[in-house]
């Protein structure tokens, strides 16, 4: 089974791009299959079930979608295999720009939008900095001129990464990043492989349950910021 | 020269200077919170007294800091390879939506115009899309499309993905908080482009006099009317655009100078397809292509006759264009405003 991780800011398209290059793929109907990592509430299924598409919906609620995603993303692989899917995609939101859902040789395709302003590449991190393909959406709705200056902010995080544009409305590029999806790295399991980045340190004491402000609250883990002095 | 070639350099030379040789890579540093660094010492010696856990917080450590910051100018270094002349495409027929073979081979050259006409949903903006993608009949269409002449390597469908063609439509805008020359420089910077104050100061120009009401170069470009917008976007695709393909998608009612728009696009030895339901824009192409249920029907030269008619058209597209002011200008439409047509 080949697997895909998608990852992307809220609303920059994942979801679209996912089922127009599915479509592009052409494989037989229920043998590509997606698992959506979402935080609280998502209505992907609604969209996948429309299309004949299998798929799983996992809510991180109050864990850090990042370690919600590396704690589940063995068992999203296992039911793929049990499903006999030949395709298994897992899209990831809810993610902070601190993080990345990409695991060693795993296809990681990152999925951004025009719209988010110019230097939105340059704030993300290791989510574009580290994926194989970064896909860019909404291009129908902004300036040539703006793609460019896009993509070359994307270049400047991550030089190597493949660019592509892709419309999730038409589907127009979806057929080009199938292509790549076609040579993702067929998998039976994750086991023992290993994350390309380290996901954010959670262990202060507002991440067990902790509610009150105030520094004889704060234990474990805590950075503080520096202000001018005044 | 390889990343690791910079590493000397970076090591033995203030950081000043180095930013001096290589501009760009000050986005390197701001991009992880290294602005403003003292230039007299080097990256090295910067990186000394840089907090451990601020790097790492980027995933990186001051060794890998300094690889990457070389492996960064090593990318924007390459000497970029001068843009590949194109000295035609050509459109390999495929198949109709009903399957039925499309018989056609079409080979088209810089500075030719070509618009594609047909109803609503019959495949005009696929097959500009067959040609963005450059399909190895491996599109619903099957059609096939060669660049001067053979089949396009991979790696130019692939990598080089969108350099080839650039778009234009109507729906697009500008999304950016920038003044004009903001934007202008900015685009520039990023094609690389050397001298760009010029080039920057032409496509303004070039693009006040497409638009019907004049801007200035600090004008915010999304507060641009969309008739200026488009201005913009066309005189930049042209000027400071490095695609010698050009897709139209529709430009039609711009409140533009449409006339001038196509020159100025074929005068730089682009080539141009565009689809498009108006008249105007049609019959100013040197051929039209006939689209008809997804397949191509027709490649029809436009006549010298045809060429005549415009004038006509243009005629009536001026009373149109009156009437359309003497509305906009909250007046009552006169009878006599417009000419004696024959009854049908
Ligand atoms: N104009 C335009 N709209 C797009 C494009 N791609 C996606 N959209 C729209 O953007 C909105 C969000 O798209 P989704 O695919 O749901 O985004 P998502 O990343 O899956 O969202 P979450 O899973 O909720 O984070 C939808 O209304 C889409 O129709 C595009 O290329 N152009
Ligand atoms: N040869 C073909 N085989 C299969 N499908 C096709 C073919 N040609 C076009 N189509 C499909 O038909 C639909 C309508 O085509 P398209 O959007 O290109 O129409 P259009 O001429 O641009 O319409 P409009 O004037 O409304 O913009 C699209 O989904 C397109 O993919
Ligand atoms: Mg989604
Ligand atoms: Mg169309
Ligand atoms: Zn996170
Ligand atoms: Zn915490």
């Amino acid at each position: 089974m080949k697997l895909i991780t998608v990852a992307g800011p809220p609303s920059s398209g994942k979801t679209s791009v996912i089922l127009k290059t599915i479509a592009a793929l052409g494989l037989p109907e229920g043998s590509v299959g997606v698992v959506k990592f979402d935080s609280l509430t998502s209505f992907d299924h609604q969209r996948y079930d429309e299309q004949q598409i299998p798929n799983q919906t996992a809510f991180a609620g109050k864990i850090c979608p990042d370690h919600f995603f590396v704690s589940n993303v063995e068992g999203a692989v296992e039911w793929g295999m049990k499903k006999g899917l030949s395709v298994l995609i897992t899209e990831s939101a809810g993610l902070c720009n601190r993080c990345s859902p990409y695991v060693n040789a795993i296809l990681s395709v990152c999925v951004i939008d025009n719209l988010s302003g110019v230097n939105t590449p340059r704030k993300i991190g290791p989510m574009l900095k580290y994926a194989d393909i970064v896909v860019v959406t909404k291009g129908d709705i902004v300036s040539q001129a703006e793609r460019e200056v896009f993509a070359f902010n994307i270049r400047e995080v991550n030089a190597s990464a493949t660019v592509l544009f892709v419309n999730g409305i038409t589907g127009q590029g979806a057929f080009l990043l199938a292509r790549y999806w076609q040579d993702a790295l067929d998998i039976r399991t994750l086991r023992d492989r290993k994350l390309r980045f380290t996901m954010p340190a959670a262990i202060c004491s507002y991440c067990t349950g902790e509610t009150l402000i105030g520094e004889m609250y704060q234990m474990g883990m805590v950075k503080r910021m520096e202000f001018d002095d005044v | 020269m390889s990343a690791l070639d910079y590493v000397a350099e970076v090591s033995a030379v203030p950081i000043g200077d180095i930013l001096r040789r290589y501009p760009l890579a000050a986005d390197y540093l701001a991009n992880i919170r290294l602005s403003g660094v003292d230039e007299t010492k080097t990256l090295p010696e910067i990186l000394e007294d840089v907090d451990e856990d601020m790097l790492e917080e980027f995933g990186l450590d001051r060794e890998e800091v300094i690889f990457h910051f070389c492996a960064f100018i090593e990318a924007f270094s390459r000497v970029k390879r001068p843009d590949e002349a194109i000295s035609s495409i050509t459109i390999l027929g495929g198949r109709n939506k009903t399957g039925r073979p499309e018989m056609v081979e079409l080979t088209i050259t810089p500075g030719e115009v070509v618009s594609i006409v047909g109803p609503t949903g019959s495949g005009k903006s696929r097959l500009l899309e067959d040609i963005e993608c450059l399909a190895q009949r491996d599109t619903p269409t099957a059609r096939q499309i060669l660049i001067n002449g053979s089949v396009p390597d991979a790696d130019k469908r692939f990598v080089a993905g969108g350099k080839l063609v650039a778009q234009l439509s109507q729906n697009m805008n500008f999304v950016m908080d920038l003044t004009v020359q903001e934007f202008l420089e900015m685009h520039a910077k990023s094609r690389m482009i050397a001298g760009s104050a010029a080039v920057v100061e032409k496509c303004f120009a070039v693009a006040n006099s497409l638009a019907g009401e004049k801007f200035t170069l600090d004008t915010k470009v999304t507060q641009l009317s969309g008739g200026q917008s488009r201005s913009l976007m066309i005189a930049d695709t042209a000027l400071l655009g490095s695609s010698p393909i050009i897709l139209i998608d529709e430009l039609e009612n711009a409140g533009i100078d449409r006339r001038e728009a196509v020159k100025l696009l074929v005068g730089n030895e682009k080539i141009v397809l565009m689809s498009t339901h108006d008249p105007l824009l049609a019959l100013r192409a040197d051929k039209r292509i006939v689209i008809r249920n997804g397949g191509i029907t027709k490649v029809i030269e436009t006549t010298a006759e045809e060429e005549e008619t415009l004038h006509k058209i243009e005629a009536i597209d001026s009373v149109l264009l009156d009437i359309r002011n003497q509305l906009r200008g909250g007046g009552i439409v006169a009878k006599e405003s417009i000419p004696e047509f024959q009854e049908i």
